[in-house]
């Protein structure tokens, strides 16, 4: 409930100071605005670019078949395997995987330990993919040297830390 | 990278579609995703405006300087090659604090005019090494309460909505100090490579 105070709390805050401080709030709230614009139209032709791509594979049913290869991997290890599609997805796509974690949580119930590995997974992990697309696309950085590699290889540490946290905290 | 995963992920979804008959989910997919990224973008477009407009007054007042300087010590470590009292640094620690609390609508606008402000730094198209920390850091989430997550919970009659959020902040934490190991990792590589030439 603290949540909703929040953001009410910081404009409040800016406002208060930018008065104390003479800046002419209003006018440099509509300078500043002026770069959002630009950033978001920069934004599309990457954002779109990618999200074709991933639907594409998505709903040829590839995506649904790596994962059948992996499944009996993951019994083998003692993990419920219905979580194995979210640890893919969670790098790729931000709607999609919120999408399976409310599956999940609605199916196996939010106290599960398959409803509390889908919960802790959604909030410890973000989607690699989209924020590397959109940060770099609004900014026009046409090489990404290592920056994928490193956000990939840093998800699947997260991926791993949150099923062994969410073992030894609730098992 | 990007280039062979984006041709693999259309390629290889196109070709599996026709063997395993779903070239009609394909082509629905096409175009609905056509639409949800304008969508997206004009959304985004809102965020960016309100957010980018109250972070400049921010800017203005001082706000941004007096956070920057606040966590100086910590964040100069992880981003070297920042100017002390650059506007960067401002605008990085505000995604940083804003992706904390799970302000992801705030956290985006602030992340994006920050790489605005390294691209200015760098003056090049390519990558440079504190906008590769910097994504490192974002893609391994920073979320130390996750809001979304526990509105879910709530609502499936969970009987301890929050009892994830000890586990969801000691995995944050980790996969956090991984990204910035790996990032370093790739870093000495790439500069002892230059070192060979």
């Amino acid at each position: 409930m603290i949540s909703i105070w929040f953001i009410p709390g910081i404009i409040l805050l800016v406002l208060a100071m930018a008065t104390w401080k003479r800046v002419p709030a209003y006018e440099v709230f509509v300078e500043g605005s002026k770069e959002g614009i630009q950033i978001a139209i920069s934004l599309l032709p990457f954002l779109l670019g990618m999200m074709v791509s991933i639907a594409i594979f998505q709903a040829s049913g590839a995506m649904g078949a790596i994962l059948k290869v992996f499944e009996p991997l993951m019994q083998a290890i003692g993990v419920p395997e219905e979580i194995l599609p979210l640890a893919f997805i969670r790098p790729i796509s931000g709607t999609a995987a919120l999408s399976m974690t409310t599956e999940l949580i609605r199916t196996f119930g939010p106290d599960s330990l398959i409803g509390q590995l889908a919960s802790t997974m959604q909030g410890s992990t973000d989607t690699t993919l989209y924020i590397i697309t959109v940060y770099f696309g609004a900014v026009g950085i046409k090489r990404m040297g290592d920056a994928l590699k490193v956000g990939l290889l840093a998800d699947l540490v997260g991926i791993i830390a949150a099923i062994v946290v969410v073992f030894i905290l609730f098992q | 990278m990007v280039n062979l995963i984006w041709v693999l992920l259309a390629s290889v979804g196109i070709i599996f579609a026709a063997f395993n008959g779903t070239m009609e989910e394909v082509n629905q997919a096409i175009f609905s995703t056509l639409d949800e990224a304008v969508m997206i973008t004009l959304s985004l477009a809102g965020v960016l405006v309100f957010w980018l407009g109250l972070m400049k007054i921010a800017e203005e007042a001082g706000l941004l300087r007096g956070l920057a300087a606040l966590f100086r010590p910590f964040v100069q470590k992880i981003f070297p090659d920042i100017p002390k009292d650059d506007p960067a640094m401002g605008y990085i620690l505000s995604n940083m604090t804003a992706n904390m609390f799970g302000l992801g609508n705030a956290a985006t606008p602030m992340g994006l005019k920050a790489m605005k402000e390294l691209k200015r730094l760098s003056g090049s198209d390519k990558a440079s090494r504190s906008m590769i920390t910097f994504l490192a850091i974002n893609t391994s989430s920073l979320t130390l309460i996750p809001t979304t997550v526990i509105a879910i919970r709530m609502k499936y009659g969970s009987v301890a909505p929050t009892s994830i959020v000890g586990a969801t902040i000691i995995a944050t934490i980790i996969s956090t100090c991984a990204a910035l190991l790996i990032d370093r990792f790739f870093h000495y590589r790439r500069t002892r490579m230059l070192n060979h030439d």
